[in-house]
């Protein structure tokens, strides 16, 4: 329950463009708007839950939405040639790439 | 409720609320992707503002919908051109552009822009979604060398074969300033944009919403 923290906040301001700043809200947030999750499947997404190849409907016309959406909730720039694979594989890679991204 | 209006190409099909009301709003659809995300949702928006009394129109803009017309040779001009044509044949006393459709609103109609979003934005997702099914297909491609072969040749984005001129005019193009028409943010219809969902779905409350700010207005 690492997250535990960050989703009790999430909770306490789920409106779209809460002016939440903790990446992994913000994270969770943005993959439940684009994926239409419930509340509660939102909040089992671990680190090793997949995304983009595990979930049929992240097409990457989705997935493009979902990084133009993270981009501008958090104020950060995703450049195409740091989008991989890899990073967009789970969510703890995406979630890392995030954060070290704002860390800049 | 299915219309048509003429065009330079012959004649496109439209979706009419028309009972001959005073306030007459030409809907422009969203683009793309993001046109078949909020069809419902726009379509739902209209069936509330006839319930309000309130007459609309959301026509086919050539190579969209039910367009026979070929996509590749449309441009941001004959976009514009056309939304005015069709303004102009509904006898449109308001306009409500969803998305992009903001980049080729009719200026001199007052009315309403939804969420929004600059051509280069448009284009920009566009891309970065093609880049993103080459690089899960193994192959590397690079946004500049894109958008340079698409002005010269054209360019399939996401299953969307788009001219010279329209990838042209789309990096090209800001949002317009506008003095006639009020933009309406997300936050002010509420949850998440549709547009953004992976599989078109649907919110009635977002619906309710937007149809609300605009009788609002439009019967003060």
């Amino acid at each position: 329950m690492a997250n535990a923290r960050a989703l009790f906040d999430g909770n306490t301001s789920m409106s779209s463009h809460a002016a939440a700043t903790d990446a992994d809200t913000v994270l969770r947030q943005v993959l439940q708007d684009v994926l239409g999750l419930s509340a509660e499947r939102v909040r089992a997404l671990a680190p090793a839950t997949g995304l983009f190849g595990h979930l049929p409907e992240l097409d990457s016309m989705a997935v493009a939405g979902l990084l133009t959406e993270v981009e501008d909730r958090l104020g950060i720039v995703i450049e195409d040639d740091e989008v991989d694979g890899e990073m967009l594989e789970t969510y703890g890679a995406l979630l890392a790439f995030v954060r070290a991204k704002r860390g800049r | 409720m299915i219309a048509a209006w003429p065009c330079p190409g012959g004649e496109e099909y439209a979706l009419a609320f028309d009972r001959n009301r005073p306030k007459r709003v030409l809907v422009l659809p969203a683009w793309f992707d993001e046109g078949n995300k909020l069809r419902h949702f726009t379509v739902e928006v209209m069936r509330r503002l006839d319930g309000a009394g309130v007459d609309s129109f959301l026509p086919d803009l050539p190579g969209c919908n039910e367009s026979l017309a070929p996509l590749e040779q449309q441009t941001l001009q004959s976009w514009r051109a056309e939304a005015a044509e069709a303004a102009w044949f509904f006898s449109a006393t308001h306009v409500l552009a969803i998305r992009a459709a903001a980049v080729i609103a009719p200026d001199a109609l007052p009315g309403w822009r939804y969420a929004p979003l600059a051509g280069h934005s448009q284009l920009r997702a566009l891309l970065r979604a093609r880049i993103l099914s080459a690089r899960e297909a193994g192959r590397d491609e690079d946004r500049e060398v894109l958008l340079g072969a698409g002005r010269r040749d054209g360019l399939e984005l996401a299953g969307y074969r788009l001219g010279a001129g329209m990838i042209g005019g789309l990096s090209e193009a800001e949002l317009p300033a506008s003095a006639n028409q009020r933009d309406i943010a997300q936050g002010d219809v509420g949850g998440p944009g549709l547009w953004l969902r992976a599989e078109p779905g649907h919110d009635p409350r977002q619906a309710d919403a937007l149809a609300a700010i605009l009788a609002m207005e439009l019967l003060a």
